[in-house]
């Protein structure tokens, strides 16, 4: 074992400087007063310049999440949070309250998603994706808008959507996580700033991949992103997230309420990157990643499918589900899930069966390296209604070194006779027999483990669209030179 | 000159001395066998050269090239040229055996400086040597030794000996689990890769890979010394004889 914990420390060592993406951006910001209370809520929504239903709708909110208490059942640890030493709103003073053109955008905000590898100049773009870039409390751009709307499809801020697409918005906002679900989902209902709507109109194929960047920027400050993603009949839509922050001291909290809703014979691909400020080598600092995602598979077959790379945050706390209401859907969770150092990731989904012949699979793969603690949790729920559901499960973990953690905890629950549900899981760790082996052959340490650990995850990898898989097999190396062994 | 020069090596492995003072030099161009029975320190032997953790020199030195090779990394050896055929190839789950390929070679070709190979290349570079191995496309697109037969984990290793060109190659009984047929075909391998600019070290129990890679020299490895050194000839007296008549001597 003396190779692995040599690797583990060299990996150790190198952790946090191998951050990236740990700059801050200097610019000059507009903010909430420090803490949380009824103005607070008052000032986002005015902020947004929202119509007064969606002002009611964040009170109730607020009112309800003032009665609820922290869960603490999750597998992490971490001391406790004053919500009322958080700033809840920060934007940058040049935005203004709206988005504006590209041309208009503040020449800094634009450097800032360069340096993030995200030109948001369209031509020099990737071909075929669309961004919404996300910095703290706003939305700074949308790109590839105009050729969106010719194909019928809204892609826009949610800000920007609530004032615009109010029907759409009502009709949907908080039915597939409803306001009370949760504690950190109530606490972004009263205060979600921006995200990202999407609207794909009956049959219609979403001619780019669309994705969101979230920046976290301002310190001490929450981000609570909020997207809904409507597919209607028979159309496709596949969208991507990714999420950066600077490297700090202190820990900052992102709530996130992500909704999908696909109606029948739909189909939603949703895939992240998750690359939130892990923290240092000590544990010090990093974003506690709280995030409530949830798909409704509402019309007959239709199709909902989670992808996820989780390499970043302190703690990750975050279940992407699918609600399998209408017949013969389909529901699918891909995630790997690496930590490092003191990370501590809680993650997994839950697939509730509720149509009949719909089907699920779910494919985790957890990696501890370090002192971090992995672990999967997962529900699979088949209800009386569901006839004939299946499920298929396999979680698989990697442990590097010996000090870190990989926990599997599955939940079952039949209550339909034909419900054939089937759960694989393994737990390996790096040999040093492999190690050698790809030394010997030349390939050093770090990429030798860069090279397993991607082995490990390629089932995975390869539901990630073309553009990213790349990108997010260089980030698992990257974790694994810098958040990972 | 001796592309490979071992001069009163000794080696510890977990405490226990292992070698115990080995001199052997192998010229370029040559083949030498090393033969002994089990627990002589044949693997030691090859793991030593290749700068295996856990196997560590206590006293003499080794040579590659005039260069001393002990405080080398393993991956600094082998992007200098040396190569070791394992007795047991280790299986890379998920890793597919092209990408494997293609990541050890231009990591070898880093480290020396020259410019990395894209993918086209290796491809063509792969598909040129695994013809004459009989390893076919679908094998180059699994996942690296998973679920291979033992003749297919030994052609892989020649593979990718044919491929990185090394200037030492050391094969660690990698006649062992092969049925004659297997064997015939590895060995063709092998001889096809002798070379006037190419030392090979060929570690085996049994005298019957010697019948089909010949050696030039072979060295009798008991008790972690070399007890017996001849010709090719002295394969075929151990395979009478046995090691016991050698030990004795």
């Amino acid at each position: 074992m003396a190779a692995v914990r040599e690797t583990t420390e060299r990996v150790a060592d190198l952790a946090g400087e191998k951050y990236k993406y740990g700059f801050v951006t200097d610019i000059e910001m507009v903010r909430a007063e420090r803490g949380l209370n009824d103005d607070t809520v008052r000032f986002i929504s005015a902020k947004k310049g929202e119509p007064e239903w969606m002002l009611q709708w964040r009170l109730e909110a607020f009112q309800r999440w003032q009665e609820m208490t922290e869960p603490n059942w999750a597998r992490v640890h971490y001391p406790k949070i004053d919500y009322q030493n958080i700033y809840y709103y920060a934007a940058p003073k040049s935005q203004g309250a709206a988005p504006k053109n590209l041309e208009d955008v503040d020449p800094k905000l634009l450097e800032t998603y360069k340096k993030l590898g995200i030109p948001l100049s369209e031509q020099k773009m990737l071909a075929g994706v669309a961004v919404d870039a996300v910095f703290d409390s706003v939305s700074v751009a949308t790109t590839f808008k105009a050729k969106l709307t010719e194909a019928g499809v809204i892609f826009c801020p949610i800000s920007e959507a609530i004032r615009d697409y109010p029907d759409l918005v009502k009709k949907y906002l908080g039915t597939v996580v409803p306001v009370t679900d949760n504690f950190f989902a109530t606490l972004n209902s009263a205060v979600f700033s921006d995200g990202t709507f999407v609207y794909v109109p009956k049959g219609v194929r979403c001619p780019m991949e669309l994705s969101t960047y979230f920046r976290i920027n301002a310190s001490d400050t929450g981000q609570f992103e909020r997207t809904l993603i409507i597919a209607d009949e028979g159309s496709y839509v596949s969208y991507l997230e990714g999420c950066t922050a600077p490297k700090r001291d202190e820990n900052q909290l992102h709530a996130a309420v992500v909704e999908l809703v696909a109606l029948g014979g739909a189909e939603i691909k949703y895939s992240t990157v998750q690359n939130w400020y892990p923290g240092d080598e000590e544990g010090k600092g990093g974003i506690y990643n709280f995030v409530t995602k949830r798909g409704d598979c509402r019309g007959r077959g239709s199709k909902i499918s989670w992808t996820q790379v989780e390499t970043g945050s302190a703690i990750t706390w975050k279940y992407p589900s699918c609600i399998l209401r209408g017949d013969d859907s389909v529901g699918e969770f891909y995630s790997i899930a690496i930590t490092n150092n003191y990370q501590q990731a809680d993650t997994g989904t839950k697939m509730i069966h509720l149509g009949r012949n719909t089907r699920s699979r779910i494919i985790s793969k957890g990696i501890s390296a370090g002192r971090a603690q992995n672990t999967y949790r997962g529900l699979v729920s088949v209800h009386p209604s569901a006839e004939n559901a299946r499920n298929h499960t396999q979680c698989d973990s990697l442990l590097i070194g010996g000090n870190c953690g990989a926990h599997t905890v599955p939940y079952i629950e039949a209550r339909n006779q034909s419900a054939k549900i089937e759960h694989e899981a393994t737990t390996s760790k790096i040999s040093d027999d492999q190690l050698f082996y790809c030394l010997q052959r030349g390939i050093p340490q770090e990429e030798a483990v860069a090279l397993i650990v991607n082995g490990f995850c390629r089932d995975v990898l390869q539901q990630l669209p073309m553009e990213f898989a790349v990108e997010a097999q260089k980030l698992v190396g990257i974790s694994l030179e810098g958040s990972v062994g | 000159m001796n592309m490979l020069e071992i001069d009163n090596l000794h080696v510890t492995v977990q405490g226990k001395e292992i070698l115990k003072g080995i001199t052997l030099s192998i010229p370029a161009g040559e083949v030498h066998a090393v033969m002994g029975p089990n627990g002589s320190g044949k693997s030691t032997l090859s793991y030593t050269l290749a700068g295996r953790e856990g196997y560590e020199v206590t006293g003499g030195h080794i040579y590659y090239k005039g260069e001393d090779l002990v405080p080398l990394s393993p991956d600094a050896r082998a992007a200098k040229g040396v190569f070791l055929a394992l007795q047991y190839p280790v299986e890379i789950p998920g890793v597919v055996t092209l990408t494997f390929l293609k990541t050890a070679l231009n990591a070898q070709r880093r480290a020396r400086g020259e410019p990395e190979l894209d993918a086209m290349r290796t491809l063509r570079l792969v598909r040129e040597k695994a013809t004459a191995l009989k390893i076919n496309e679908d094998m180059l697109r699994r996942p690296l030794n998973a679920g291979f037969s033992g003749g297919e984990k030994k052609r892989m290793e020649i593979l990718q000996m044919a491929l990185f060109e090394p200037t030492l190659a050391i094969l660690d009984e990698t006649d062992s689990g092969l049925d004659i047929d297997a064997l015939k075909l590895v060995a063709e391998g092998v001889n096809a890769l002798r070379s006037p600019s190419r030392a090979m070290l060929v570690i085996t129990h049994y005298q019957r890979l010697l019948s089909y890679i010949v050696p030039d020299r072979v060295h009798v490895l008991a008790g972690g010394r070399i007890v017996k050194s001849g010709g090719a000839d002295l394969a075929l007296e151990l395979e009478k004889s046995g090691y016991e008549g050698v030990e004795a001597a």
